[in-house]
């Protein structure tokens, strides 16, 4: 019994694992492929092919790139919005769930079920109205409307999942807190706070990538060039290197590193902020 | 909070207004009642664009679940045990890398990746002989569907093994030990004893993934704009146009609201299932 154990063990982990990382390979090939080209020459790509290892590795399609897109500006604009959306988002929905988690206001599976419902809306059934409400405020064309509209989205998902994690606070923590004489406001700056700091970390940076990768509404509200984000300053600009295809390389490499990059950094956060978003 | 309901339920209804309206997007909209509806019931492009829209949920839902589900278990139960965290997370971290790329940027990496001439998706297969196949995947009606697809189970699957492996360290080890004793090969224990305790997650995942596969945008309007022809157009992206393109606004406004509640509907008809499910165990 043992024995036969045993030898399963051998050689059965091994295939598993020979054709996982085949796979994980068959999954990064994409990205090392722009990688690769991003960095030829384009007479080396016409001579050897899209699957060569360029001899000559070349930076200039960068600066080029980077300067006609004006990268820098999008870059700073992109930073900007989810950055202060991912601030505005975990402070209100970290002040609204507290009324419903803790404070348990009357009504709260209604405001819950109200959120859930919400999330299932398409942003095109919102785009148009969104559209000519911040043309009357002359809010169109201007980087504060998608920073409202995004902090009040995400303050949505915010307030549904924080709420559910309050709610599973241990009551005699906060009794004993209410008995000693701490009002509302003390105990959510002493007690609840400083307990769900990583939680609201998680949130932050989910926000944070989440509008980062945000295209429709953006692609709607910022016409123009000096507003854009990089998702969308990338989709758009597209047809203006089809001739190159490595020109076309650098623009996806360019495109994608800064979300890479963000997540490497913050991987584990941003694991647990996904499987947390899907228990509850 | 009140904030949230203004905008989401403010904008949502001021849609459904316009959807009775023939409007321009200046002027005055026209109350013209069930008018957009009925000439959608009778608009080819729209059922197509639903049909469309209900592929998508193979390829982002229905696929990547069950490959995801086969994946995390391969990693929780031979790599995480016999060749310890590190490999584990490696291979984790690779499968969901294009889960964080904007699906704008990754529909442009693709396009760019199947382009008939110098794609490298057409260069491999003349490579390894299969030049036949090496076709114009985006640029032909009956490719570019299948095109997509593939690319939507590459993005999808990442999410779907990340959520199922943390699924995983909640179950119970003493029912596949049980079943272990018990003489049950792996792809047994892993049906009978694994899936069904993963119900919660299969169905939160088969939800969300549902509600992103009727909402595809991005990547359409990047790669195809619905085409050729009609042959990728979805309901995201057909009211789009109208909104932006044809300025037929009142039309593109129904469009949205069926698509708004069909999502609604669908969500409120899993979440009921996944209650009845969780009753069931």
């Amino acid at each position: 019994m043992r024995t036969q154990v045993k030898r399963k063990k051998g050689f059965a982990p091994y295939l598993v694992l020979g054709s996982l990382i085949t796979m994980a390979l068959v999954w990064l090939f994409p990205m090392f492929i722009a990688f690769i080209n991003a960095f030829k020459t384009p007479q080396e790509f016409v001579q050897n092919g899209v699957l060569a290892i360029p001899n000559e590795w070349d930076f200039s399609k960068f600066g080029k790139f980077w300067s006609e897109v004006d990268f820098t500006k999008k870059l700073m604009n992109s930073v900007q919005v989810s950055l202060l959306v991912a601030l505005i988002a975990v402070f209100l929905s970290f002040l609204t769930a507290y009324a419903i988690g803790i404070g348990r206001v009357k009504g709260r599976t209604w405001i819950l079920g109200f959120f859930m419902v919400a999330f299932t809306i398409p942003q095109e059934a919102l785009i148009y109205p969104l559209y000519s409400i911040s043309k009357t405020l002359s809010l169109y064309d201007n980087i504060w409307s998608i920073i409202i509209i995004f902090g009040v989205l995400s303050t949505g998902f915010g307030t549904y999942l924080l709420s559910s994690v309050m709610s599973t606070f241990p009551d005699e923590l906060l009794e004993a807190a209410r008995i000693d004489g701490a009002s509302p406001w003390r105990i959510l700056r002493s007690i609840v706070l400083p307990l769900l700091r990583p939680t609201l970390f998680v949130l932050a940076t989910m926000f944070f990538i989440f509008t980062w990768n945000e295209f429709l509404i953006p692609l709607v509200m910022l016409p123009s060039n000096d507003n854009q984000t990089v998702t969308l300053a990338m989709a758009v600009t597209t047809g203006q290197f089809t001739s190159d295809s490595t020109a076309r390389a650098a623009a996806a490499l360019i495109g994608f590193m800064p979300s890479v990059i963000f997540f490497l950094i913050f991987q584990r956060t941003l694991m647990r902020g996904i499987t947390m978003g899907a228990v509850k | 909070m009140v904030s949230f309901a203004a905008l989401v339920g403010g904008a949502f209804l001021y849609n459904v207004y316009l959807s009775f309206n023939s409007w321009q997007g200046i002027g005055t909209p026209e109350w013209v009642g069930l008018e957009n509806y009925q000439n959608l019931i009778q608009d080819r492009v729209f059922w197509v664009s639903f049909l469309h829209a209900f592929q998508f949920i193979f390829a982002m839902s229905i696929a990547p679940t069950a490959i995801g589900i086969l994946i995390a278990a391969l990693i929780y139960d031979f790599i995480a045990r016999y060749f310890g965290n590190a490999i584990s997370t490696f291979l984790r971290i690779s499968l969901y890398v294009p889960q964080i790329i904007a699906l704008p940027i990754v529909g442009m990496l693709w396009a760019w990746m199947l382009s008939p001439n110098i794609g490298v998706v057409n260069t491999i297969l003349r490579e390894i002989g299969l030049g036949s196949l090496a076709l114009n995947w985006l640029g032909e009606a009956r490719t570019a569907m299948f095109a997509l697809s593939i690319m939507m189970i590459w993005i999808q699957v990442g999410y779907t093994i990340v959520i199922f492996v943390s699924g995983m360290s909640r179950l119970d080890p003493y029912l596949d030990e049980a079943a272990q004793l018990d003489g049950a090969t792996w792809f047994q224990r892993f049906r009978i004893v694994t899936i069904p305790q993963l119900y919660p997650e299969i169905a939160v995942v088969l939800l969300t993934t549902t509600v992103a596969a009727l909402k595809v945008f991005g990547p359409v309007y990047v790669m195809t704009n619905g085409g050729p022809g009609d042959a990728t157009q979805v309901p995201a992206y057909f009211s789009y146009f109208h909104f932006f393109s044809t300025t037929r606004v009142g039309y593109g406004a129904a469009i949205a609201t069926v698509l708004a509640l069909l999502l609604t509907a669908l969500a409120i008809g899993l979440l009921r299932l996944q209650r009845k499910m969780g009753l069931m165990r």
